[in-house]
């Protein structure tokens, strides 16, 4: 018997508000298929479950606030019969959807969730013949196929972003914590761009306005690679010892309609090509602005980028985000004079600034980083 | 020196021509040497690397004798049979080097000398596994009616193994045109004979195969050339194999550089006095068979080759790894 | 490569292969028998039966028990340009020729750069079944198929015992025929004019859809008997005799996993390091995606073969562990 709990949606939550239930008893689920919305002080937040199984029972009711771990439901491996009684004590395995590869690859060409398949093969793994019959007989074995793109209108009401205050006392207790518990020390450089300007221009030349990159994503995916050279930036500090991260994670930092701000993770920003970075950033947004992040988003961050340049700032010195370990802001880009080679000249340039932990990297360190991200701006294409 | 089973031919006093051409062979060999060992000490000769120098005047005396019709299985301490053989100074120095121009197109090494074209069917760097190869290229020779001989060369440490005995049970068995040659250096690595010969006349051993038999001062050039001149005859006219133990020394190590823990610093002065160059040099000039500053000439004659050979080496290309698995199988077989 | 049109007659695997030898010693002066008991004795499981008589003791040649030295030999007369075929009496002695398997014929054509071919066929005998016991049942094909430089065929019809032979005699290089003991009494039909098959590919003996079963040898006879049994439970098995140990034809074998999606890989050699482990790899890393249950292999006991019939009879492969792993495939328990 499986449980699903209340998760920990980031440092500084310690209890959520349930506000929708995605999925009814008798539901198979597979891991990864969002079962619940849960309302934090940051938003509403799509919540996944990380075990496979059928829904037994839902033990919390929706508008219900419960601490971080408190049981909302249980579930049962698939297959097997409704439990009556009360959950034994021993821990349940995990429900690993048994299934042979031949079958496996079918299901993924035919379109049939593997984990709503019975499976009649040896140790009752799902055959090639189990997911052609459940793929014959479709429409009635797919209880939670992909979730639908806008939240069904009875739970709308619960779906509108949290009031100012909770947003805002939510941000006091992070920040807070942050400035008690990291040493910070701040960094500045300012970073030629004219290179990636003049390329980001021929880039996007010939396209439409919603196909056309930002700068914003090429100071992202510099970042990310940087963060690659100077693992010390990309990672959590948790426990007394720090966790450097093998994938970079961005919190990129949202400032809300209704105020108050957010930096959902956009994840595995080293991998993502421009185009891919900046169709993320975008998606992003737009879910920040619909308040439907999903709950790993929200505490997967490796490393947060904040970028204030159009609001006019020169440069931003932040307050790191716990458990995180450093933060990069820039500033607005603008053409200054600079003296190169004895001549002056006029470059696009940006202040990059970095608030890192003294716990964990040291000036010289956070230095190598700031200036990786100059480097590999020099070279946009390959970025 | 003493013989065991056959009477020790009579030498003969060589021409002045003859003599040039011993002594060249054995000259190029010596020299050829000094420069690998040079050479593996630079890094640019890598594994194992056989030296025979001590042992010149076997491959000189032996080699000389053979017909172009006749083969050649040899040891990992090859270097010496396959130049007086007459495979090219370049491709084996290029072989040393892994080069594609390499007489084995650097696929075999120092220990693995190969030329068709010679009849020189390699070095063989399992002690005593060549031996029945060069019974089976015996055998081709005999069905095939062809008149010639296959000779095998082997160290003293083969003698220890089977195959050497099934070998010769069954090529005297079959009378087939063999002539076993092995070089007795006193070691088997590291293992002086004493130590893993119940018998240490190794001539000896053939007695037991009903096989003719020499044991022969393998330092003396022209000892070792009567001795096979003489077994070579009686392999050729179809009267069966013949077994010529040449007892010699090498004074180098068993492999490039080695401790020599197992044999003393005394022991290998006294071995020097007969080197086998020296001895025939000081014989000739005394006899009148050649002049005294022939030995002069003929170092730098082989330097120059030497020189050559190692820019030849250096020149060479290395086979691209794409060609990696070529010559597992015949070239076009699945 | 001929096919069989003339009336066919009832004859036994022994009477095939001996046809074949016969045929090979008519058709090239170049062949020549070797091996222990191949001559007068008739060969130890009769398939030279009066080959002596017919082609002589130059053609057909009875060695001394010297399996290095003779196996060595055939490589060496291959390398001087005959086509022998040596016999060796069984797997269980070739680790005494062993040495000159992987270091000499398997190597020479690489170590020498492709100057050396062996064009060289080994037969022997194989496997257990005859309560002759641990010394004398071993079937150890894997360890030949380890070796890049080697062909390793394993005929288990009258049409290969017939017709790899000469395929193989063709070959430029060398090539090892497994004969398992219990299939020289087997009989059946072979065409008058049976002849040459091809030696790289394996062979469908059975079309099925439900599972595959792979066997070699003296397995294949057993993986029918199993399909026979399975079709009366209606699950129908495709079996592939792979006649092709290397290199192995992963062609037919992925082809047919595609079909069937499930494997069950039947040999009598160990499990535990065997060729059965490697056609499960080869599915594993290659057919993935096709699998729809687990491979499966029924192999022989870990355990030396012992002498008492029921023993025995439980350590190797037998036609119901066959049908149980191929119903525990199809997820159907007999």
């Amino acid at each position: 018997m499986g449980e699903f709990r209340m998760p920990s949606l980031g440092a500084d939550m310690d209890a959520g508000t349930l506000a929708a239930w995605r999925v009814k008893p008798g539901d198979l689920v597979a891991r990864g298929a969002v079962v619940a919305d849960v309302e934090t002080d940051k938003g509403v937040v799509e919540v996944e479950i990380w075990e496979g199984g059928v829904i037994d029972a839902l033990v919390v009711a929706p508008g219900t606030k419960v601490p971080v771990g408190t049981v909302l439901a249980t579930l049962r491996p698939s297959g097997s019969e409704a439990v009556v009684a009360s959950p034994p004590a021993t821990a349940a395995a995990p429900a690993r959807v048994l299934a042979s590869p031949s079958a496996k690859q079918l299901a993924r060409d035919r379109g049939v969730d593997i984990a709503l398949v019975r499976g009649t093969g040896p140790h009752g793994a799902i055959t090639r013949e189990d997911v052609e019959r459940a793929a014959d007989s479709a429409p009635s074995v797919t209880p939670s196929a992909p979730p639908p793109a806008i939240a069904p209108v009875a739970m709308s009401a619960r779906v509108a972003p949290p009031d100012g205050a909770a947003m805002r006392r939510a941000i006091a207790a992070a920040m807070t914590r942050s400035k008690r518990e990291i040493p910070h020390y701040y960094l500045s450089a300012e970073l030629d761009v004219e290179a990636a300007q003049r390329w980001l221009l021929a880039h996007n030349a010939g396209r439409s306005v919603t196909e056309r990159v930002l700068f914003a994503a090429l100071l992202l995916k510099a970042t990310a690679l940087a963060a690659l050279e100077v693992p010390e930036v990309n990672g959590w500090y948790v426990e007394g010892a720090y966790q450097p991260a093998s994938a970079v994670h961005l919190g990129v930092a949202i400032s809300m309609r209704s105020g108050g701000l957010i930096a959902p993770a956009l994840r595995d920003a080293q991998a993502r090509s421009l185009d891919a970075t900046q169709a993320a950033l975008r998606d992003l947004v737009a879910r920040v602005r619909a308040g439907r992040l999903r709950s790993s988003e929200l505490t997967d961050a490796t490393l947060t980028v904040t970028s204030l340049g159009e609001a006019g700032v020169d440069s931003v010195f932040g307050v790191i985000y716990p458990p995180q370990v450093a933060l990069v802001g820039f500033g607005r880009v603008g053409e200054r004079p600079r003296a190169s080679g004895g001549m002056l000249g006029v470059r696009s340039v940006v202040t990059a600034t970095l608030s890192a932990d003294h716990r964990v990297s040291d000036g010289h360190r956070g230095a190598v980083f700031l200036r990786a991200i100059e480097t590999l701006l020099q070279q946009p294409e390959k970025l | 020196m003493t013989t065991s089973a056959s009477p020790a031919p009579a030498v003969e006093a060589p021409t002045r021509e003859h003599a040039l051409s011993l002594l060249r062979s054995m000259v190029r060999v010596r020299r050829f040497e000094e420069k690998c060992a040079e050479q593996y000490a630079a890094g640019k000769i890598r594994g194992f690397l056989h030296l025979c120098i001590g042992e010149e005047a076997i491959a000189a005396g032996v080699m000389g004798l053979l017909a172009p019709g006749d083969a050649i299985v040899s040891t990992y301490r090859e270097h010496g049979h396959a130049l007086a053989r007459g495979l090219s100074m370049d491709a084996v120095m290029a072989e040393m080097f892994g080069k594609l121009e390499g007489c084995s197109h650097g696929r075999g090494g120092s220990m693995h000398l190969f030329d068709v074209s010679r009849r020189f069917y390699g070095g063989n760097a399992i002690v005593a596994g060549g031996i029945p190869l060069a019974l089976g290229l015996a055998l081709a020779d005999k069905v095939g009616g062809r008149p010639g001989v296959t000779a095998c060369l082997f160290g003293d440490g083969a003698v220890a193994e089977g195959e050497f005995h099934e070998s010769m049970n069954l090529a005297a068995l079959w009378k087939l045109p063999v002539l076993f040659v092995c070089e007795n250096n006193g070691y088997a690595m590291g293992t002086a004979l004493a130590r893993h010969q119940s018998q240490t006349n190794l001539a000896m051993k053939a007695q037991g195969y009903a096989m003719e038999a020499t044991r022969v001062d393998g330092m003396d050039v022209l000892e070792v050339e009567a001795a096979t001149r003489h077994a070579l005859a009686h392999v050729r006219s179809g009267a069966g194999p013949w077994l010529l133990e040449f007892v010699t020394y090498r004074f180098r190590a068993h492999s490039a550089y080695d401790a020599e823990r197992y044999r003393t610093k005394g022991e290998v002065t006294e071995w020097r006095k007969r080197d086998p160059i020296a001895l025939f040099c000081h014989r000739a000039v005394e006899q009148g068979w050649l002049a005294a500053d022939d030995l002069t000439l003929l170092e730098r004659e082989a330097d120059d080759e030497i020189a050559a050979a190692v820019a030849f080496a250096e020149a060479g290309t290395l086979e691209p790894t794409a060609d990696l698995a070529r010559h597992v199988y015949a070239e076009g077989s699945p | 490569m001929t096919q069989g049109v003339a009336p066919a007659r009832k004859t036994t695997y022994r009477e095939a292969v001996r046809a074949a030898l016969r045929e090979a010693l008519q058709r090239d002066p170049r062949v020549l028998l070797m091996g222990e008991e191949v001559g007068a004795y008739g060969g130890s499981y009769a398939c030279s039966l009066g080959l002596l008589e017919e082609f002589g003791p130059d053609r057909v040649r009875d060695t001394p028990l010297s399996e290095s030295a003779f196996v060595g030999m055939g490589i060496g007369a291959a390398m001087g340009g005959l086509r022998p075929i040596v016999e060796i009496m069984t797997v269980n002695f070739s680790l005494l020729a062993l040495d000159q398997l992987l270091n000499n014929a398997a190597t020479l054509r690489h170590m020498s750069g492709g100057q050396v071919g062996v064009p060289l066929v080994v037969r022997m005998a194989t496997g257990a079944g005859k309560q002759v016991a641990a010394q004398h049942s071993h079937s150890l094909e894997n360890f030949y198929a380890h070796i890049p430089g080697l062909k390793v065929l394993a005929p288990a019809t009258l049409e290969d015992a017939r017709g790899m032979l000469w395929t193989a005699l063709e070959d430029p290089d060398p090539v090892i025929l497994f004969e398992h003991t219990m299939l020289y009494g087997l009989e059946g039909e072979l065409a008058a004019d049976a002849g040459p098959v091809p030696i790289d590919r394996a062979a469908v003996r059975r079309p099925g859809k439900d599972v595959t079963l792979v066997a070699y040898g003296g397995t294949v006879g057993k993986a029918m008997d199993a399909a026979r049994a399975l079709a009366e439970q209606r699950v129908d098995a495709e079996v592939i005799d792979l006649r092709t140990l290397r290199p192995l034809d992963d062609a037919t074998l992925l082809a047919s996993v595609a079909k069937t999606h499930r494997a069950v890989v039947v040999d009598e050699g160990w499990r535990t390091g065997g060729l059965a482990g490697e056609i499960c790899a080869r599915l594993a890393e290659r057919a993935f995606y096709d699998l729809d249950a687990p491979l499966a292999r029924v192999c022989t006991a870990e355990v030396p073969i012992p002498y008492a019939k029921h023993l025995e009879d439980a350590a190797l492969p037998q036609v119901e562990g066959i049908v149980q792993a191929a119903l525990g495939a199809v997820a159907r328990h007999g």
